[in-house]
């Protein structure tokens, strides 16, 4: 298994390298969950506008790369560089600060709360009535934003008033999209949106991604599909067990190839 | 209308309000002197000390958590206070905050314990209705202490005809936690952190911090309550409150907050106290034996959570 393995790896020399320009790059992360070695010394690197596909088997590190660089879990080691500047991600709402966006595997929503106030958790828009962060929110902004969200995303026979927990799963990750469209990013991580989406609502999702890159803003995108991917990433990055194996740029590699390596 | 019908279903403390004008309802045809001036005074004489205590309670169930010490805080706060007072000369105003500096003490310490070591609340509050209580009845070292005798109370609990004045510091409790709770960006911390919290760290709150808040908040509230029934009797007493805890969770949960967190609202918890308020009076002025209270309690929450799953799944269901 492990020589299969090992036979498939691209030379590390042959990974693509970041440039100055990169939005983020990290080098030699660590992470660890009891014994379990979640990620060892990855470089990893996302360029503006760029688009990264993120894939590898269940248990790879891939989620436990994103929610370093989301500022949901630290690192045990390494260091992050975003937009060249060296970064402590040591909360959420660090991450939010510098303009990371994430779309975690499970909705992060609060289902018994509307649509309105789920799109703005942590970031309500406040009234003049507010003293030291707390304040009364401003309600008629966040509908209004909120109405407008769901008008881009095809939701508009919803209220911004349901609560989350009426919306069927697929309607929920474009909740969770439509709210880090609203929140424009410099960098989206998405962590398999397409999990629970319709082919429909998935063409949808794979459209919106591409257009960000037209506005600058790179992204991050994790799949178990290659065929999802493949056709709208600039770069595919490859994990198994904790370790970076691949990175390369399309152009470089086909579908069937990176099948072999990642099976 | 079909809308404005769910909204209204969707509502936590709808079926707790429909109780209520029933229980009312069968009362006063009961008990004709039961919607008399004399009893609606006698109600709402007693209404804001289990009240505010209930908000506290009621709070903190939203964002997840449980509190059962706050019926032994309501004694060994205001014990403290009148000790200090009364054993050590301390001024009023100093005893009040010392007061209220221990029941923040005691909110923190719930509060830190269960976050730290993640465990449920309920054991920590547990334990420390066991500790606080002991607290309470060693500090008073086996009798009552003196209350200073010239005190004045008007405060908190003069007689104003229809009601006392801790009737509007229940008001403004409510009022000012109304608007905190519905309509305020920490009040929609409250409930994001009650009802996934995993969202709302992800979202980044600080989760911690906000159930820090609000065990401190209950702990508070329940020292507060405590005073005020204190200051009523003009005595410490280190039995006071016993069996509070039960209650005030009680109430909260018939007005519609889940044990799970993350929902509930401040009408549902008024709505909750003054359920239980009307039946312990109204079994009086009925006639009934009043050992039949806790029966009425018991039952009552649990026919508001039955109806509350039901109408909720209800309300869900409607388009
Ligand atoms: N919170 C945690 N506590 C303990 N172990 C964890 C935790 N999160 C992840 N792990 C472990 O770390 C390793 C990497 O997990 P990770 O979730 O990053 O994988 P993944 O590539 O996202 O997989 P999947 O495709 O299934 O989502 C796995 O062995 C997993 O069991
Ligand atoms: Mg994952």
């Amino acid at each position: 298994m492990t020589a299969r393995l090992e036979e498939h790896f691209q030379a590390t020399e042959t990974f693509v390298r970041p440039t100055a320009e990169a939005l983020v790059r990290c080098e030699g992360l660590e992470k660890w969950y009891g014994s379990v070695h979640a990620l060892a010394e990855v470089d990893f690197h996302a360029e503006p506008g760029e688009i990264v596909g993120l894939v590898g088997d269940n248990g790879a590190g891939k989620s436990t790369l994103i929610k370093i660089l989301s500022g949901a879990h630290p690192a045990d080691g390494g260091r992050i560089f975003f937009e060249g500047r060296e970064v402590r991600l040591d909360s959420p709402k660090a991450a939010m600060g510098l303009g990371i966006e994430t779309i975690y595997q499970y909705t992060a929503m609060v289902p018994a709360m509307s649509i309105a106030r789920n799109m703005f958790i942590g970031r309500e828009p406040l009234t003049r009535f507010t003293i030291g962060g707390i304040g009364l929110m401003d309600r008629r902004t966040m509908v209004e934003h909120a109405t407008r969200s769901l008008t881009n995303i095809d939701l508009t026979e919803r209220s911004p008033d349901t609560t989350v927990e009426e919306l069927s799963g697929g309607q929920r990750q474009a909740v969770a999209i439509a709210r880090a469209m609203y929140f424009k990013s410099k960098l989206l991580i998405l962590d398999e949106p397409t999990n629970h989406l319709s082919v429909k609502e998935t063409n949808k999702v794979l459209d919106y991604v591409a257009s960000l890159k037209e506005q600058g803003i790179g992204s991050i995108f994790i799949s178990h599909n290659l065929h999802h991917i493949f056709p709208i990433s600039d770069r595919i990055v490859a994990m198994a067990r904790g370790r970076k194996i691949a990175d390369i740029k399309k152009s470089d590699t086909t579908i069937d190839d990176l099948t072999d390596l990642i099976v | 209308m079909q809308s404005i019908l769910k909204t209204l279903l969707s509502r936590p403390e709808i079926s707790a309000l429909v109780m209520l004008v029933v229980v009312v309802a069968g009362f006063s045809f009961m008990a004709p002197q039961f919607a008399s001036y004399g009893n609606t005074r006698v109600l709402l004489f007693s209404l804001p000390e289990l009240g505010i205590v209930v908000l506290g309670v009621g709070i903190l169930m939203i964002v997840g958590e449980f509190d059962l010490s706050v019926g032994s805080v309501f004694a060994l706060v205001p014990m403290l206070m009148v000790i200090a007072m009364g054993r050590w000369g301390v001024p009023p105003i100093v005893a009040m905050l010392m007061g209220f500096a221990l029941a923040l003490a005691v909110g923190y310490i719930n509060g830190w314990i269960t976050l730290t070591f993640n465990i449920p609340s309920f054991v920590t509050t547990l334990g420390m209705l066991f500790m606080a209580r002991s607290l309470a009845t060693v500090l008073s070292g086996g009798f009552p202490p003196p209350f200073p005798a010239n005190l004045s109370t008007d405060l908190f609990v003069a007689d104003l005809g229809l009601f006392r004045s801790s009737m509007l510091w229940f008001a403004g409790f409510a009022l000012i936690l109304g608007i905190v709770l519905h309509f305020s960006n920490l009040g929609n911390w409250i409930f994001a952190t009650g009802g996934q919290s995993q969202a709302a760290a992800d979202m980044g709150i600080d989760t911690r911090k906000v159930k820090l808040f609000c065990f401190m908040l209950c702990s508070f509230l329940a020292g507060f309550a405590g005073m005020i029934t204190t200051l009523r009797l003009r005595s410490a007493l280190p039995a006071l409150g016993e069996g509070l805890e039960l209650q005030a969770i009680a109430a909260a949960v018939i007005g519609g907050a889940a044990l799970t967190g993350g929902i509930g609202s401040l009408v549902g918890m008024l709505v909750g106290t003054t359920l239980i308020r009307v039946i312990d009076n109204g079994l009086v002025m009925a006639r009934i034996d009043a050992n039949w209270f806790r029966f009425a309690i018991g039952a009552l929450t649990i026919v508001a959570v039955i109806l509350n799953t039901w109408v909720r799944a209800r309300a869900r269901r409607m388009k």
